[in-house]
């Protein structure tokens, strides 16, 4: 570690202290200290997290909405408290307005599926951006060809700005739905939610934002983004896998149809026909993923206690010092340099495929992404085949800064 | 910092990977394939000519790739020239097996000359992210032979 990487010391947020929370952090990777540079690809788990998932099974666990006994209640309440939680988290009106699911994508599938075939019809009109995650362009390609509804895409600059002049033009009578990332997983672009839900609801249309990466960097407000439907997936706000969130405004979920049925979601059923229960549970057929949902309660949790304008700060300090130091390494490009940008850094080598480059550094220990992100239209946009990608969470430092720099120095040696 | 990779990326991999030998079209060639590989992106084409008795008789590719899959393409294509069809999908077939297994024997149908040359990607089985991107030209070669249009390696997660 040299001199400026701890020259500057973040007084409100105690990075070390946190990295004490992450067990996994102390493992070695090849013989060298874990350099973990990809939590936007899922995040490591706080033993907070680890703990509440181990407690519930260890204590109380039972079914949940069904049994009369003590723990069939009591794990009932603690489901119940983490859905409470995740409302505050998102500041969402209602806790029937919190719907789990397994992930972000099973959130827009549910959108698709149950508001999108009910309300949409051929002719109508959806807008995506071209810096999507595949989960947020296929669902709506599944209603392209059943419906015929039509896709138009909204286009981000050479930079991954997120163009509003052309978005604004593509908006219209037609437009039925936005549905756009809050942040690109490739670019780290925020994209300007709250003008882009205002000019979507003025053209009649409702917005479906994708929050999978801006959660984790962010403070969102549902109701002060007046956005129509928000999901994000528990795995990468350091909670656990198997568990996702669809936020939606209750008059709209009230009027969707369900998603899939079985047991949870009616209210009574006969041969002939069934009621649905009442929100969220409509959308909730099956057995849920009980202790992960507890688990996502303690992540939102431990976000809330570390502050998450403490953690924004450290990483948007993380990605400046990370932007300086590899723009210094010769023959390196980064790809996304939106202003207001956040914790990913995509970047290519003139010396190496970002494959190879991946396979090096892993060496070294340092764990980065790299390939298409599940985001080949943007690839295509961007005429790259794949770039590398290093992603800050809140455990990362700017020592580990140094070392990737370090290893794509070493990188550049070995095939320069 | 990266020794223990030497094996992986020896020098005949890092020579073809930074200038691939026979890196152009062929015209009308008797066999042509798309191959992709989604899991990094990368794509090749490969172009196969053969005479009337269906000996190879020039071997080319395009495409973007990592080291390793421009250094196997570049290999390939030099060492399908003067085999025939039958004896250049045996080497597919060897050489997919060492990738895999790791198998120095798996060459055995091979003449010594080429496996001597085809091992030096014998590394890759350390690397089970990273066979795909060896094989790839050599899949899609072989589709080629097969009159396929082209081929993908299976697709990537989240
Ligand atoms: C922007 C964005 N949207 C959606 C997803 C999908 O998340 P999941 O695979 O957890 O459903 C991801 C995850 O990679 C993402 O980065």
């Amino acid at each position: 570690m040299n001199a400026t990487a701890e020259a500057i010391v973040n007084p409100v947020f105690d990075v070390e202290a946190a990295r004490r929370d992450f067990p996994i952090l102390t493992r070695e990777i090849h013989g060298k200290p874990l350099v973990f540079l990809d939590s936007a690809a899922s995040a490591q788990k706080p033993r907070q997290v680890i703990d509440a998932e181990r407690y519930i099974y260890e204590n109380e666990y039972a079914n949940v909405h069904r049994g009369i006994h003590y723990l069939s209640q009591i794990c009932t309440d603690r489901m119940e408290a983490a859905r409470e939680k995740i409302r505050a988290f998102l500041n969402a009106a209602k806790t029937g307005e919190i719907v789990f699911t397994r992930n972000a994508t099973e959130s827009i599938n549910l959108v698709a599926a149950s508001w999108g075939r009910k309300f949409l019809k051929a002719g109508d009109e959806i807008i995506l951006s071209e810096m999507e995650h595949h989960s947020n362009i296929i669902p709506w390609q599944f209603l392209r060809d059943e419906l015929g509804v039509v896709l138009r895409i909204a286009p981000v600059t050479d930079d991954g700005e997120f163009r509003m002049d052309a978005f604004a033009e593509l908006l219209g009578e037609r437009t039925k739905l936005v549905a756009i990332t809050h942040m690109s997983n490739v670019l780290g672009t925020i994209v300007p939610v709250a003008d882009v839900v205002r000019m979507a609801h003025d053209a009649g249309a409702r917005v479906l934002l994708d929050g999978a990466q801006a959660v984790t960097h962010i403070p969102v407000d549902v109701q002060a983004l007046d956005c129509d439907f928000y999901v994000f997936s528990g795995h990468k706000l350091y909670g656990p896998s198997g568990i996702g969130v669809l936020y939606g405004k209750e008059e709209l979920l009230e009027a969707m149809p369900p998603y899939m049925g079985g047991g949870e979601m009616i209210r009574a059923v006969t041969f002939e026909k069934a009621e649905w229960a009442e929100l969220p549970y409509k959308f909730e057929a099956g057995t849920p993923a009980i202790a992960q949902a507890v688990g996502l309660g303690a992540a939102v949790d431990y976000m809330t206690g570390l502050g998450l304008d403490a953690i924004g700060a450290h990483e948007a300090d993380l990605l400046n010092y990370a932007t300086q130091r590899l723009s210094s390494i010769k023959g390196l490009k980064i790809i996304g340099t939106a202003p207001g940008k956040s914790s990913v850094l995509s970047f290519t080598m003139d010396c190496a495929h970002p494959h190879d480059i991946g396979t090096l550094v892993d060496r070294a220990g340092v764990a980065i992404r790299v390939g298409h992100h599940c985001a080949q239209p943007l690839m295509d946009r961007m005429c790259l085949a794949a770039t590398a990608r290093a992603s800050f969470g809140l455990y990362n430092t700017r020592g580990e800064v140094d070392v990737l720099t370090e290893s794509l120095e070493a990188v550049q040696e070995f095939f320069g | 910092m990266f020794d223990d990779l030497r094996e992986l990326y020896q020098e005949v991999i890092l020579d073809h990977g930074k200038s691939p030998r026979n890196f152009r079209e062929i015209d009308h060639a008797k066999y042509h394939a798309h191959g992709n590989n989604p899991m990094c992106g990368d794509q090749l084409e490969v172009f196969v000519e053969t005479d009337d008795a269906g000996n190879i008789t020039d071997a080319s590719f395009l495409g973007k790739g990592c080291a390793i899959s421009v250094a196997s393409a570049s290999l390939m294509t030099e060492m399908l020239r003067g085999k025939n069809i039958d004896e250049a999908r045996k080497m597919f077939e060897g050489f997919h097996e060492m990738c895999t297994t790791g198998d120095d024997n798996a060459l055995a149908g091979v003449g010594q000359e080429d496996a001597d040359r085809l091992q030096v990607l014998s590394g890759v089985s350390e690397f089970p992210m990273r066979v795909k991107c060896a094989t790839l030209a050599w899949h899609t070669m072989n589709a080629a032979t097969k009159g396929e249009a082209g081929i993908s390696t299976e697709d990537e997660r989240g």
